[in-house]
């Protein structure tokens, strides 16, 4: 029995060490830390994004720094200004690696505001 | 009594039938799909017209899965034995049409994917909120009917069931002619005249729908029915038809003598041209008068006759839904009373709308889901109505 | 023995509403510091007030304005979103002629918002009446019970937004006063746009704006105000 666990433990640990290494390496742009560590991040972006936004919308209460824009304006790619627009832009490597349908840019702009507004300066 | 070769025969034909619905109801997930992939634009609804076929056919099904349940509450309220040995197969009926009816419903929103937000988000303003709770009320309450009936130990909560359901159809058909009674600014619509309405053309759409399936219950199993249960149930079809005609045509009566009103009604009674032709010809004279003569006429009115009548009753439904719905949109707002308009918006212009495959498909998918599961039913319970030797009551 | 316990309640509650006092302001600024807003006040009411005299007949300068600043293609077919729109009227009886811009009315009780069945219709604390495109689910109730047909469903997947504007296929949208410019403190860009100055935009409930002493000294009404919906657009000379 005991055995039979330890190997399925060993499996786990290949499983997770192949995983590793084909996990999503995205381009995080500009990057940089504003609101907390990555990990930390990683795992609680959709809460505060959640969050903002019903407080935005309902409420005007508009909180630049946890804003979806403003973690555009920092993590869109510098080559194409976008957070979506290639498999491996910010926000699609993970989301696709971990299978998690993104809704946020059926409606949102994917851009960085400021390369948006030089674009459409006309 | 049929031969071993006729029921193999007939078993491939139930199989060949809820194959074609399948595929029906196949069809209607494609359109879903496409609908979802290029947006509504592939329907014919557009800023005007801002509900099209769909509604029609699952304001069809909703009321009529309503109105059904008045043969089920004739037998278990006012307990008429006869209607009471078909209160299963019409509470059956109800299930199945509210389950097509919602589904249509439902799949035809801008985002079906987020319909769990209507459950977590509840404004109790909306009486589209208040019959989210109503069918789903309904629902439960029906099977609950069911089980009443079906399961022998359960039997003598029926009364009390049978009352709940009754109460609360009437409930539910008044909260469907809400969602149009309280639109205020529309010309068709704002009138507390609807709900009524709503309720009596459900008695008459629900009992068509009802003897469509009977009689081929009856062929399909070789059964007669008794000539004198066929009478009473044919005659309360022509009292029904009566009634809903008198709804319908005070409606349009009581709108025709408010001046600001007439606009809208030489609309859709003279110069509404496909609007116009769907009312006159088909909700008054396939929907009203072909069948009352089906019915009524000395020498007519068998079981053939009735059963035809009753689906020239449902032609008719969708006939005047369409008018009163897309109908009912077409017709220009009147936001400058006094003033004639124009603009790029459509303002002071009759909408126009074409039904796109997609949504007719998705209106017939709905039907063929209705279908299945009464088919089904049908087939592996008991739902054929058992009279006994027939007494007047 | 109630008599001590209701003199520690109330010391128990005078302590915290101190504590209270003590550190709003540092709440306050530490919000600040981060660049939060106050969000919508409650006292203010946004409104339009539109001089149809100055309204000139074939200029769209308030469209298209509109169109750029909030992403919308411009088309006109029948399923294209018209946030406004400018409408020639012809009284029936005098022949009058007029011309004015059409858009939400952002009422004081709007129908919209009665019938949306999960409260993604909602007015702002300001009185502007907005679709939360997180909770619309698309079943253009509303677009049934708006009075002024103010209001759009979006037919068609939508690309490349303002990042300030989001737009999606399968919502329903309207005019919003141009709510992103008005929390950064600048108008709504009809009303910048217009050439001849006829909207005026402004606070209602502040006696002193512009919009209200205007509204004071001129005849001007809502539109079907037999509705007694209390628009937040106001129309001169109709």
């Amino acid at each position: 029995m005991r055995l039979f666990a330890s190997l399925l433990l060993c499996c786990c640990f290949t499983l997770a060490w192949a995983n590793d290494s084909s996990a999503p390496k995205p381009d995080i742009g500009k990057g940089g830390q504003c609101v907390k560590d990555p990990q930390w991040m990683r795992k609680n972006h959709m809460h505060l994004l959640k969050h903002q936004r019903d407080e935005a919308v309902r409420k005007g209460i508009r909180d630049d720094q946890i804003s979806l824009k403003n973690c555009i304006e920092c993590h869109a790619s510098i080559k194409d200004d976008s957070v979506i627009a290639r498999d491996d832009s910010f926000c699609v490597a993970c989301h696709r690696y971990e299978a998690v349908k993104i809704d946020c840019f059926e409606c949102h702009s994917g851009t960085r505001k400021t390369a948006w507004l030089q674009r459409n300066a006309k | 009594m049929p031969t071993l070769a006729s029921l193999h025969f007939k078993n491939r034909i139930y199989y060949v039938l809820l194959a074609v619905a399948g595929l029906v109801a196949t069809a209607g997930m494609f359109a879903v799909h496409m609908m979802e992939e290029h947006g509504h634009i592939i329907s014919g609804m557009n800023n005007q017209i801002v509900w099209g076929m769909p509604h029609v056919f699952a304001i069809f099904l909703i009321v009529a899965a309503s109105g059904v349940l008045n043969v089920a509450s004739i037998g278990s309220v006012f307990g008429k034995a006869i209607y009471k040995a078909r209160a299963p197969l019409a509470s059956l009926l109800s299930l199945a049409m509210l389950a097509g009816g919602l589904t249509v419903l439902m799949l035809d929103l801008g985002r079906p994917d987020r319909i769990i937000v209507a459950a977590t988000n509840y404004n109790v303003t909306s009486v589209f909120a208040w019959n989210v709770i109503l069918y789903s009320g309904m629902f439960s309450l029906v099977i609950l009917y069911l089980w009443t009936m079906m399961e022998r130990r359960m039997n003598p909560w029926n009364k009390a069931a049978g009352l709940a359901v009754f109460v609360w159809r009437f409930v539910l058909t008044t909260g469907t002619g809400l969602i149009f009674a309280f639109l205020t600014a529309r010309q068709a619509y704002g009138s507390a005249l609807l709900p009524p309405m709503f309720i009596v053309l459900s008695f008459a759409w629900g009992l068509a729908v009802f003897h469509v399936v009977q009689s081929n219950i009856y062929s399909w199993n070789e059964k007669v029915l008794n000539p004198d249960i066929l009478k009473r149930q044919k005659n309360l079809l022509g009292i029904f038809i009566i009634g809903s005609m008198y709804m319908v045509a005070t409606y349009h009566m009581t709108n025709l003598y408010f001046s600001h009103q007439t606009g809208f009604e030489h609309f859709i009674l003279r110069d509404g041209g496909v609007y116009t032709n769907l009312f006159w010809w088909g909700y008054v004279l396939v929907g009203n008068i072909l069948p009352l003569v089906l019915i009524y006429f000395p020498g007519l009115g068998k079981m053939k006759c009735v059963m035809f009548a009753s689906l020239l009753v449902v032609l008719g439904a969708f006939s005047l839904l369409y008018v009163f719905i897309i109908g009912g949109q077409a017709y220009p707002l009147n936001i400058f009373p006094g003033f004639t308009v124009s603009s790029t918006f459509g303002d002071g212009q009759i909408g126009s709308y074409i039904p796109s495959k997609y949504e007719i498909m998705l209106g017939f998918g709905g039907l063929a889901i209705a279908f299945i599961i009464t088919t089904v039913s049908v087939r592996v319970l008991n739902f054929m109505p058992q009279d006994k030797p027939y007494i007047s009551d | 023995m109630s008599d001590v316990n209701s003199q520690r309640r109330n010391f128990l509650k005078t302590s915290l509403g101190a504590a209270a006092v003590a550190i709003a302001p540092g709440m306050l600024l530490f919000q600040v510091a981060q660049g939060k807003s106050d969000g919508a006040d409650a006292k203010v009411r946004w409104g339009m007030l539109i001089d149809t005299a100055q309204c000139k007949p074939g200029c769209n300068d308030c469209v298209t304005a509109c169109n750029k600043e909030n992403g919308l293609s411009g088309g006109i077919a029948v399923t294209d979103s018209q946030w406004i729109r400018k409408i020639d009227l012809k009284d029936i009886s005098t022949g009058r002629e007029i011309s004015l811009p059409m858009m939400c009315q952002h009422c004081e009780n709007p129908p919209c918002v009665d019938v949306c069945p999960t409260a993604a219709s909602f007015k702002r604390p300001d009185g502007i009446v907005l679709v939360d495109k997180h909770r619309c689910i698309g079943c253009r109730y509303c677009m049934m019970a708006c009075p002024y047909k103010a209001r759009s469903f979006v037919h068609e997947p939508i690309h490349d937004q303002n990042p300030d504007v989001p737009r999606g296929k399968g919502t329903v949208e309207s005019c919003t006063f141009c709510v992103h410019r008005l929390d950064e403190g600048t108008q709504p860009a009809c009303a910048e746009a217009c050439p001849n100055k006829a909207i005026l935009f402004g606070n209602l409930n502040d006696p002193e704006s512009e919009i209200s002493k205007k509204i004071h000294s001129v005849a001007s009404i809502q539109i079907r105000a037999d509705l007694q919906l209390n628009t937040g657009v106001h129309y001169q000379g109709l």
